[in-house]
């Protein structure tokens, strides 16, 4: 819509279709008037003093009011227009060879990056992150469905390509996990949010098996709760296509599911873990060393295989942690 | 890249509200930059004391210190720019970087024609961007700090009420401690307008205005000794 389309209409409609609007006159300390005034007259009639104290004339109201809206409705469009491949190609390891492999990374797709310390895995999420252009010490370059970014775009800061969960990370205001939800999901513009609220929270749930209510407050939740409710907001919320995990806790998040859930959703999951359960689930694994991807390694059948008995043990290992939680004793494994 | 005599310099005003990380940023982000030989130097302005200039110094990179003391401290930074930048085009930098706190939260060094930047800290909350006024509204830079220790919910929400704030702005997540997400600052740094002196130059914000009693030393309390620019809260 036009600058001057948008200025002709009537306040309360704009608002009604809008309801960031009201984000913006409030931060302002302006009050959005009922009746059939037009943006512009609304505008022209907001007092210059008022204006002054945020060192404003009404040109520069309504720039900033229009500049508002042009970034609020480019803002929801992306969310619409997400990335389903994410190219990665080759640069050069650390004594400036070039690096073995480059990678294309599909949405739906779990791949585990594994590595010793300093062998390079920050360096590729890094690249990834900040989109690289053969301009960081790998040179590699990110191409997003086959094309490089817009250098403009990429210098704004607009496309955060990678959501981060990592164990680091807490919840850090005081809000009921409904407020905390209904917050992030205002903030990226869903239409439906109380339909949202209610699916983050019953996966939250699911995968937290530790059943809590939309009235808990986020920073009473258990370790293994918030991070359940941190997967689950992730996969239905956030804009970025990546998620990056470093290792999910043992206890309390069933991470088979939650890595289900995240791939149901569309995302590629990038996991930098070397647990044996999460990254034999991957379906690939970038082994990084010397700076470089030096080989891509396919879950073979034969490792398929081996995830069954790690359930086992895992099992096994959940269960005397359950008996250890209710106060029992336990026993040893009955030999059948 | 050095020429000689330079007569031009690229200024860059980073401000933000104190303990925000703004030394750790500036550290992380010219550390690349002096590596492939440009040449910086760091004004750092404060209030009453200051240890961030030992960090530049310890990181081989020459900063000047100003100490505000009593006065308004960006009174005192704007009384002293061009002061700096003269400094800066006379010891040959490529970059003069300058970083102050805004402490009232209603101060802004940003100047028309130079490249702002403002850092916040994630962890000081979804209402920060709100609150801390024209010094981010007025940036064209947004680094965000901190995000390694916060929810992706709340970094999201928080990098969305910055763009309420200033729709305009550069909003990039910087890690004060590691350096990720410095690389699109480095071009931001570098890509900043060259000047070779700030006279005509006019700031993007009023500073916050005051000729009282009060700034002339008065200790005293009471309507007596209230004289100048007075501001009275309605309590009927």
């Amino acid at each position: 819509m036009s600058r001057s389309l948008i200025l002709a209409q009537k306040v309360s409609t704009l608002v009604k279709e809008r309801p960031y609007l009201l984000d913006f006159f409030t931060a302002m300390a302006i009050t959005v008037p009922r009746d059939k005034v037009s943006l512009q007259e609304f505008l022209a009639s907001t007092p210059a003093t008022h204006l002054a104290e945020f060192s404003l004339d009404h040109q520069g109201l309504t720039d900033q009011c229009l500049d508002f809206i042009e970034q609020m409705e480019t803002f929801s469009a992306q969310g619409h227009s997400s990335v389903s491949e994410v190219t990665i190609k080759a640069g050069c390891d650390k004594n400036g060879r070039p690096e073995p492999h480059g990678v294309i990374l599909k949405v739906g797709e779990v791949v585990a990056v594994v590595g010793p310390t300093g062998s390079g895995k920050s360096r590729l999420l890094a690249d990834i992150e900040c989109l690289a252009q053969k301009d960081t010490p790998s040179g590699r370059q990110v191409l997003l469905d086959g094309e490089a970014p817009d250098e403009q775009k990429r210098l704004s800061g607009d496309q955060q390509l990678v959501a981060q969960l990592s164990q680091n990370m807490n919840f850090v205001m005081d809000l009921s996990v409904g407020a905390f939800v209904r917050m992030h999901a205002e903030s990226r513009l869903v239409s439906d949010i109380d339909a949202r609220i209610d699916q983050i929270f019953s996966t939250a749930v699911e995968l937290a098996g530790e059943p809590f209510t939309l009235e808990t407050h986020v920073t009473a939740l258990s370790g293994g709760q918030s991070r359940a409710l941190m997967i689950a907001d992730v996969a239905c919320l956030s804009a970025s296509p990546i998620v990056l995990i470093d290792e999910i806790e043992n206890a309390g998040v069933d991470r088979r599911r939650a890595l289900e859930l995240l791939v149901k959703e569309e995302k590629i999951v990038l996991m930098a873990t070397h647990d044996p359960l999460l990254a034999l689930s991957a379906d690939r694994r970038l082994v990084i060393g010397n700076g470089g991807i030096q080989a891509i390694l396919e879950t073979s059948p034969e490792e398929r295989q081996v995830i069954t008995e790690l359930l086992e043990i895992d099992k096994r290992l959940a269960g005397v942690r359950d008996q250890i939680r209710r106060g029992n004793r336990v026993s040893r494994r009955s030999q059948k | 890249m050095s020429s000689p005599a330079k007569t031009s310099i690229r200024l860059i005003t980073v401000a933000g509200p104190p303990s925000c990380g703004k030394t750790s940023v500036i550290l992380r982000t010219v550390e690349p930059m002096l590596a492939r030989g440009l040449s910086i130097g760091v004004v750092k302005f404060d209030c009453l004391t200051s240890e961030d200039h030992h960090r530049y110094h310890h990181a081989g990179i020459p900063v000047k210190k100003g100490l505000a003391g009593g006065l308004c401290p960006d009174h005192f930074f704007i009384a002293n720019i061009d002061q700096a930048v003269q400094w800066g085009i006379k010891s040959g930098f490529d970059l003069l970087i300058t970083e102050s706190a805004g402490l009232c939260n209603r101060c802004s060094p940003h100047i028309r024609g130079v490249l702002a930047v403002c850092v916040i800290d994630q962890l000081s909350g979804v209402h920060t961007p709100r609150k801390i006024g024209p010094m981010l509204k007025s940036a064209d830079v947004a680094v965000l700090t901190k995000g390694d220790i916060v929810s992706q919910a709340e970094r999201e929400v928080f990098a969305f009420r910055v763009r309420q704030v200033n729709a305009r702005a550069a909003v990039l997540p910087v890690n004060g401690l590691t350096g990720q997400g410095n690389l699109l600052l480095q071009k931001h740094f570098q890509n900043a307008p060259a000047i070779t002196s700030l006279e005509d130059y006019r700031l993007r914000f009023t500073m916050p205005a005051a000729l009282c009693s009060y700034c002339l030393g008065e200790t005293r309390i009471g309507p007596d000794c209230q004289i100048g620019n007075i501001k009275t809260m309605d309590f009927s």
